[in-house]
């Protein structure tokens, strides 16, 4: 299994994300946003939390138009899997790979904490091998608040793409979401971090179910 | 040629800055003043100088980089 992380300008989650793949990984490629090309044969491809370019502009809006991105969304295309993560899920939405958009929170306030997520679609590539039905979660963001249009939320739910939703909805998410996939399931954005949560002593392991299901 | 562009979200779309900043003034006593709404404004130097061809520079812009159609519209002026 090989699997690539991209550093942005900004990024802060990048080496919790390497240091969370290594334990299901044979190799984990560092790639830096200026890169035009990818290591063929990649198994996953992850976007990581931060503040790309300092959130100018939208969050994740700069980090879209990067080099790197048109590789992204030419392996999303081939089919490659793509885990966003916290801002890398603002970056994927930002890119079009993901639809809506995260906006600030509905409180205003950085939330940093713990939630629970119900894992309500199991057939995925993310989520297949997840037995909970409730996972225990770190957040850390202050625009996390997904939304789009109500027809496109009719789409995302008639597709299944919603794979993760708040027990208790924190920033004002439209329909409680807090993490989905594309139509094809093989790119997923989420705002909570699973990457903080591979490691009994910090932020728990329910997070490395997330990561069998991908790399497996 | 100069564009000056005016960037606004969406009146579907909340605003939680807006309303945080809309409480504030109602607690220090300006009434008469409700529903604020924040967006943002560019000012944008061209070398174009048709016009027609200037327009379709700052629509492909706007589009592609200043605003994010999911949520926001936006709408400019063009000044010699």
């Amino acid at each position: 299994m090989q699997a690539a992380v991209i550093s942005f300008p900004g990024s802060n989650c990048d080496r919790d994300m390497y240091v969370a793949l290594n334990k299901f990984c044979s190799k984990v490629h560092k790639v830096w946003h200026k890169d035009s090309s990818l290591p063929e044969n990649l198994d996953l491809i992850a976007i990581p939390g931060g503040f790309s370019y300092g959130d100018y502009l939208r969050c994740g809006s700069l980090a879209a138009h990067s080099n790197i991105m048109d590789e992204v969304k030419r392996q999303a295309d081939r089919g490659v899997k793509i885990l966003g993560v916290c801002n890398g899920f603002q970056i994927l939405t930002e890119a079009g790979l993901l639809p809506g958009t995260l906006l600030r929170n509905e409180n205003i306030k950085f939330l940093s904490k713990k939630v629970d997520l119900q894992v309500v679609n199991k057939n995925t590539n993310f989520s297949s091998k997840i037995k909970k039905t409730t996972i225990s979660i770190p957040i850390a963001h202050h625009d996390g608040n997904y939304f789009c249009e109500k027809d496109t939320l009719k789409q995302i739910e008639d597709n299944e793409q919603i794979v993760f939703k708040y027990s208790n909805n924190p920033n004002g998410s439209i329909s409680d979401i807090a993490g989905i996939c594309n139509k094809n399931k093989n790119v997923l954005g989420m705002m909570p971090h699973p990457e903080r949560a591979v490691d009994e002593f910090v932020g728990g392991t329910d997070g490395m179910a997330i990561f069998e299901s991908l790399l497996s | 040629m100069r564009a000056k562009i005016h960037i606004t979200l969406k009146k579907s779309v909340l605003d939680p800055q807006g309303n945080a900043i809309s409480e504030l003034v109602a607690s220090k006593g300006i009434n008469g003043v409700s529903n604020i709404r924040q967006g943002k404004y560019f000012e944008v130097d061209l070398a174009e100088s048709n016009e027609a061809k200037a327009t379709e520079i700052v629509d492909k812009l706007c589009q592609d980089f200043l605003a994010n159609g999911v949520i926001e519209d936006y709408k400019f002026e063009l000044a010699k």
